[in-house]
């Protein structure tokens, strides 16, 4: 049963790494940028819940919406504000950008929010823990609902990606930048998108991840936000499906290696299991193999 | 053609590779800023100018310049992005408390310890270097960074496990994933989370200094040499590098493990600046900060990263008047820099601006550099 346990909080880990790592999948595909502050957005999301929640006292899931919209439009100007005037400027210095950004949030969240831990109210507060198996398996409704969020975002997701005229237009800005643009589509427009959306579900695994996990500090979406960036490159950085089954394979090691190897050592395991990935498959599991032109 | 070629290998000035005289300016420039660095803070706290909270920061500085010039050679010459540097620089710090520690009753002059612990340092770090560099080889850009990255991590997470003790007899005992039983407070070395405690400072400015010159020594001279020009060249173009016959994976395996010796022993000399040291100073921030010297300074340029690696170390300090909000200033100050420096409009506005007010040298050198610039 200790095996089912694990795997159940393993999946509802993955899911909250899944849908933080489709953030920084999805901005690399388009921009060919690692987005490091994307995990202080999460962090964000997860506090402008929390206020709103604590000092207004508003309904859980109408504060989880103001979050998301907050987050979005935060994604929406840090692109427009830092990332915007280096684009096409070569990696390196857009990374450090991102560094930037990241330690600003950081910053800033410390001096609005201090640097005291705060007691996040679970989303699902007042639900019922399920028990099956006569009472030895339990499912907590935070990870019933987290798996349940990664897998409704990730159909969304797809459809969006695949059927909508934007989305469609999105895939073609991170196929080719200037063949979009000669096509007519608006490649500013489609990166701001791209930044909106990851934005938006970075809000939603802010709140997801305080609810299973209520501590809540500045630095709380940093290791996360890394954890769920090795997930993107286990899956294969780029690829949507591959986020999804990196986040998850990443969660269920996680929780494998604590419960059974030891929890000082499980983030090593992680990311020892990541070197081994990438030495089999230098692109990740499902990432395209681009080969060179002379 | 030849122009092309030559460039293709790395050679960007053919005069001046002949000449030597790049090198000469790049070596002249760096050592200068040393040896005058090292003289104003030696004898400002001589003169007692300098307050104490900036004299308790003259090995560190020199360190993170150490660091920065050895970054810049897998960063800039080789071409390749590390965000694992400081898991050399714990692997290096941790090697050498240990070693101190151990000789502390065989060796009475500390110097000679320090010394010791460096050499020891220098190659447990390059063999963790030689470790995680295999498997990089195969991996491109991004890949190779996360890699890295992956890699400092786990350093960090081991650290976390480490337990090192002296038994009665001194003999060194080393225990993994739970405490050494037995063993007197007054005796552990290493314990796990905590980290170092009890550490015998070793390091002086003196000794950090000379440090700093031995690091920049090696890296001028391996750029200037025949290997250092080939990991340029093969930085520049990896296929025309393969092309004529250089041994890819080798000169990057060189660049990488040079740089993680290096960092090992910054690293050696950073644990001997402190009574006590735990594993988490050695996480993926600092691994970033380093980066961040490296990339200000001018990806690639030596003295750059030196300036850049001083001023950000003195900067925290500096800005301790705007207090809460010196951290969120320096998050700004990097921003802002980066966009002024690397944004192309605003780059040619100033570089117009520049040639406007600056009378006209040799147009030859400029060029040269410009399209080194390009390149890098």
């Amino acid at each position: 049963m200790t095996f089912l346990n694990s795997l159940i909080s393993g999946l509802s880990l993955g899911s909250v790494y899944a849908i933080i790592a489709l953030g920084y999948t999805m901005v690399y595909g388009i921009s060919k940028m690692l987005n490091f502050a994307h995990g202080d957005v999460i962090m964000v999301g997860g506090y402008v819940s929390f206020c709103l929640t604590m000092y207004v006292g508003m309904n859980g899931w109408i504060a989880l919406l103001i979050a998301m919209v907050v987050c979005t439009l935060l994604g929406i100007i840090i692109e427009r504000l830092a990332y915007r005037p280096l684009r096409g400027t070569g990696s390196l210095a857009v990374l450090i950008t991102a560094i930037g950004v990241s330690y600003f949030l950081q910053n800033a969240a410390l001096l609005i929010w201090g640097a005291n831990p705060r007691v996040f109210t679970s989303l699902f507060n007042g639900m019922d823990t399920m028990h099956a198996a006569g009472g030895q398996l339990t499912i907590t409704p935070e990870s019933l609902f987290t798996i349940i969020a990664n897998i409704v975002i990730m159909i969304v997701l797809t459809l969006f990606v695949s059927r909508t005229k934007a989305g469609k237009a999105m895939r073609a800005v991170s196929e080719d930048n200037g063949a979009a643009q000669l096509m007519g589509i608006n490649v500013n427009q489609s990166i701001s998108l791209t930044f909106a959306i990851g934005s938006g579900l970075a809000a939603v695994a802010g709140v997801l991840m305080c609810s299973a996990y209520p501590v809540l500090m500045p630095t709380t979406g940093a290791m996360p936000g890394i954890k769920a960036f090795t997930a993107a490159v286990f899956g294969g950085i780029g690829s949507i499906p591959g986020a999804m089954i990196g986040g998850l394979i990443l969660g269920i090691i996680e929780i494998f290696s604590r419960a059974y190897i030891s929890t000082e050592l499980s983030d090593a395991i992680v990311f020892a299991c990541l070197i081994i990935v990438l030495l089999v498959k230098p692109t990740g599991l499902l990432g395209k193999k681009v080969s060179e032109k002379v | 053609m030849a122009d092309k070629l030559f460039k293709a290998i790395g050679v960007r000035n053919l005069k001046g590779a002949v000449k030597g005289s790049e090198y000469r300016k790049e070596a002249l420039i760096s050592y200068g800023i040393l040896i005058i660095g090292y003289i104003l803070l030696q004898g400002g706290a001589a003169a007692g100018l300098i307050g104490h909270n900036l004299q308790g920061q003259f090995v560190p500085i020199c360190v993170y310049v150490s660091l920065a010039i050895s970054l810049n050679l897998v960063v800039g010459i080789s071409g390749e992005l590390s965000l694992g540097h400081a898991g050399f620089m714990a692997v290096g710090a941790f090697t050498g408390i240990v070693v101190t520690r151990v000789l502390e009753g065989s060796i009475a002059f500390a110097p000679l310890r320090l010394i010791l612990a460096l050499i020891v340092s220098a190659i447990m770090a390059s063999i963790a270097g030689f470790i995680i560099g295999i498997p990089i080889l195969g991996l491109r850009g991004d890949y190779l960074a996360i890699v890295t990255l992956a890699f400092g991590e786990i350093v960090r997470n081991f650290m976390n496990v480490l337990y090192f003790g002296l038994d009665e007899k001194g003999h060194l005992m080393f225990a993994f994933n739970h405490t050494i039983d037995g063993i007197d407070n007054s005796q552990r070395i290493i314990t796990g989370a905590i980290g170092a405690t009890g550490v015998t400072k070793t390091a002086t400015f003196t000794g950090a200094a000379l440090l700093t010159a031995l690091t920049l020594f090696i890296v001028l001279n391996l750029k200037n040499s025949m290997q250092g020009r080939a990991i340029m060249s093969i930085r520049d173009n990896r296929i025309a590098g393969e092309s004529i016959g250089l041994n890819v994976k080798k000169y990057k395996l060189m660049a990488f493990v040079i740089s993680a010796a290096l960092a090992g022993m910054a690293g050696c000399m950073f644990g001997q600046n402190y009574s006590t040291l735990a594993p988490v100073k050695f996480n993926f921030n600092t691994s970033v900060l380093i980066l961040v010297f490296v990339v200000l300074g001018g990806i690639g340029n030596i003295w750059g990263g030196m300036i850049a690696a001083a001023l950000l170390t003195v900067l925290p300090e500096a800005l301790r008047q705007f207090s809460d909000y010196r951290m969120l200033t320096y998050a700004v100050v990097l921003i802002v820099v980066m966009i002024c420096t690397y944004n192309p409009t605003i780059k040619s506005r100033v570089t117009a601006f520049i040639d406007r007010i600056k009378p006209k040298k040799k147009d030859k050198g400029k060029a040269g550099k410009k399209a080194g610039k390009e390149v890098a």
